[in-house]
């Protein structure tokens, strides 16, 4: 029990299929086709700038949508009775079990033309095309991901102490000072983890936008998917700056998050 | 908090956030049922279950899923729970950064952590004479099942008495005992968690699967990607509906197993 050397398997471990890997990718990414040391597969990814700058775009919208929406749905979550909040939190849990391919073409069906939806809305006289555009992978990013924004959220605000609502409603603030002052403050670290939980993978995600968006909506992880296979040089640059984009997001949140803990 | 009912607005909204997750698994069900192979509906039928289940291909590929979750969760909760057990046993700055490592794989894109186990693998695998296919994609389902584990282990140690161990020493167990009666036996709830998440993030892989996989090997979700490339075959509705079904039954039966453990907790107090 005191032991620490049961932890050398998995430190090997990591030293082999963490570490290296990254390394590997390091290297990789500072090769030309010959192997020789270049900064040529920096330059080519500089060449997808756009296509960096439309995929945090991308992710921005979508984190921003799963905020809105799960937000009032989280404070819903913490009034109700024990059991229905279970049985909630159970329904936003089994489409997150369905295969995420299968969610994905799930809205493909249902957003083609003469599908479900373009039908009901034909009937009402609105004529439009819901697949193929920057929308649609919006929405099937906000899709993927709400329950991540709404459980890290929910599981804060339940932990809120009962006491701190009821004295400031003594000292004579009403329920929407209260969801201010009180609640708001309070549930911060929660929204900090679900924006991380949603902005992460939704910038790094491949196939929704080949699934769901258009020609120019492609995401930069499609690109790495597209060039990795033949370029595994330029590939690894892109996937470096990738991961530095991420690491400097997730730094960032966390100094936002320490500091809201402390004021 | 107080409870106060939820008003008719309140009640509306999460009906509607619920159809929005619902409905697109509600229509996938619905054209399973379809006969035709579009999306006009041409009259009910069972026929897609029925090439489904002779569907050897797909089938294969279910298999293999089931496969490399079962034993990828089993793998990573073993190694994860040692490894957590050790971990906590450093101090200060080094079980920092042995912490943080462990987090590498869970906080890096799905996407990164692919294409760096395919360059290791594939270079690897030119040195050892292999090639991709299950045991890479097994090793690599264990890589990000681990931290799982780990993460979940690690808050049941931390609350654990260290005294309890030496408790059952004292009370004449040996060390093996010690460790599996009452180690174990405490961090067990962290364990059981660590395994289900790790089975169900293994199950729903698609991305490292893809990069990891060779050119033999298929699990359920790069099988689906294959079929989604060409012509969108109808059985894939009667797979989903089928998948959902079974998502449903393992919810109901985790929940009443919960309330089950709920009560006896009740009870003992």
């Amino acid at each position: 029990m005191k032991s620490k050397k049961l932890s050398i398997p998995y430190i090997i471990w990591m030293l082999v299929f963490t570490m290296i890997p990254i390394v590997m990718i390091g290297i990789t990414a500072f090769k030309d086709s010959h192997g020789n040391f270049s900064l040529e597969p920096f330059m080519k990814a500089f060449g997808y700038t756009g296509v960096f700058l439309k995929s945090l775009w991308i992710a921005l919208l979508s984190t921003l949508i799963c905020l809105v929406l799960a937000y009032p749905l989280a404070y819903l979550l913490t009034r109700m009775k024990k059991s229905s909040q279970n049985t909630i939190q159970m329904l936003l849990m089994i489409p997150m079990w369905m295969n995420f391919l299968l969610r994905i073409y799930a809205w493909m069906i249902l957003l083609q033309k003469n599908g479900p939806l373009d039908t009901a809305l034909s009937l009402l006289g609105i004529h439009g095309t819901y697949i193929g555009n920057t929308g649609a992978v919006v929405l099937g990013m906000v899709y993927e991901y709400l329950p991540f924004m709404v459980l890290p959220i929910f599981t804060v605000m339940s932990k809120i102490d009962g006491g701190l609502i009821e004295a400031a409603q003594d000292l004579g603030s009403n329920g929407f000072a209260v969801l201010r002052k009180v609640i708001f403050p309070l549930s911060i670290p929660g929204v900090i983890s679900g924006i991380t939980m949603v902005f992460v993978p939704s910038a790094s995600t491949f196939l929704v936008s080949q699934y769901l968006g258009g020609t120019d909506d492609i995401m930069i992880g499609d690109v790495i998917d597209k060039i990795f296979w033949t370029d595994q040089s330029t590939g690894s640059a892109i996937s470096l700056i990738l991961m530095i984009l991420i690491f400097v997001f997730l730094v960032l949140m966390n100094l936002f998050g320490d500091e809201e803990a402390i004021a | 908090m107080q409870k106060k009912k939820l008003s008719v607005v309140s009640k509306i909204y999460i009906a509607l956030i619920l159809i929005f997750l619902y409905a697109p698994i509600a229509v996938m069900i619905i054209m399973s049922f379809n006969k035709g192979n579009t999306m006009a509906w041409k009259g009910f039928s069972l026929k897609w279950y029925g090439e489904l289940f002779q569907n050897n291909v797909l089938m294969g590929a279910l298999a293999n899923t089931l496969i490399i979750a079962v034993l990828a969760s089993l793998l990573a909760t073993v190694l994860g729970t040692a490894a957590a057990i050790g971990i906590n046993n450093f101090r200060g700055k080094t079980r920092a950064v042995l912490q943080n490592v462990s987090n590498i794989p869970i906080i890096s894109p799905d996407i990164v952590m692919g294409v760096s186990l395919m360059l290791l693998f594939s270079f690897l695998g030119v040195i050892f004479h292999f090639e991709m296919g299950f045991f890479t994609v097994l090793l690599s389902h264990v890589c990000f099942c681990v931290p799982l584990v780990v993460l979940n282990v690690m808050p049941r140690l931390r609350r654990m008495d260290p005294s309890l161990y030496d408790a059952a020493l004292d009370l004449g167990c040996n060390q093996w005992q010690a460790f599996y009666k009452v180690v174990i036996h405490e961090l067990m709830p962290g364990i059981v968690s660590g395994m289900l998440i790790s089975f169900t993030y293994s199950l729903d892989d698609f991305v490292i699967t893809h990069f990891t996989q060779g050119a033999k090997f298929n699990n359920l979700s790069t099988e689906i990607y294959s079929l989604l490339r060409r012509k969108i075959p109808p059985t894939i509705n009667a797979l989903s509906a089928l998948l959902f079904l079974a998502i449903i039954i393992i919810m109901v039966l985790i929940n009443v197993y919960e309330r089950r453990a709920e009560k006896r907790a009740a009870k003992l107090k």
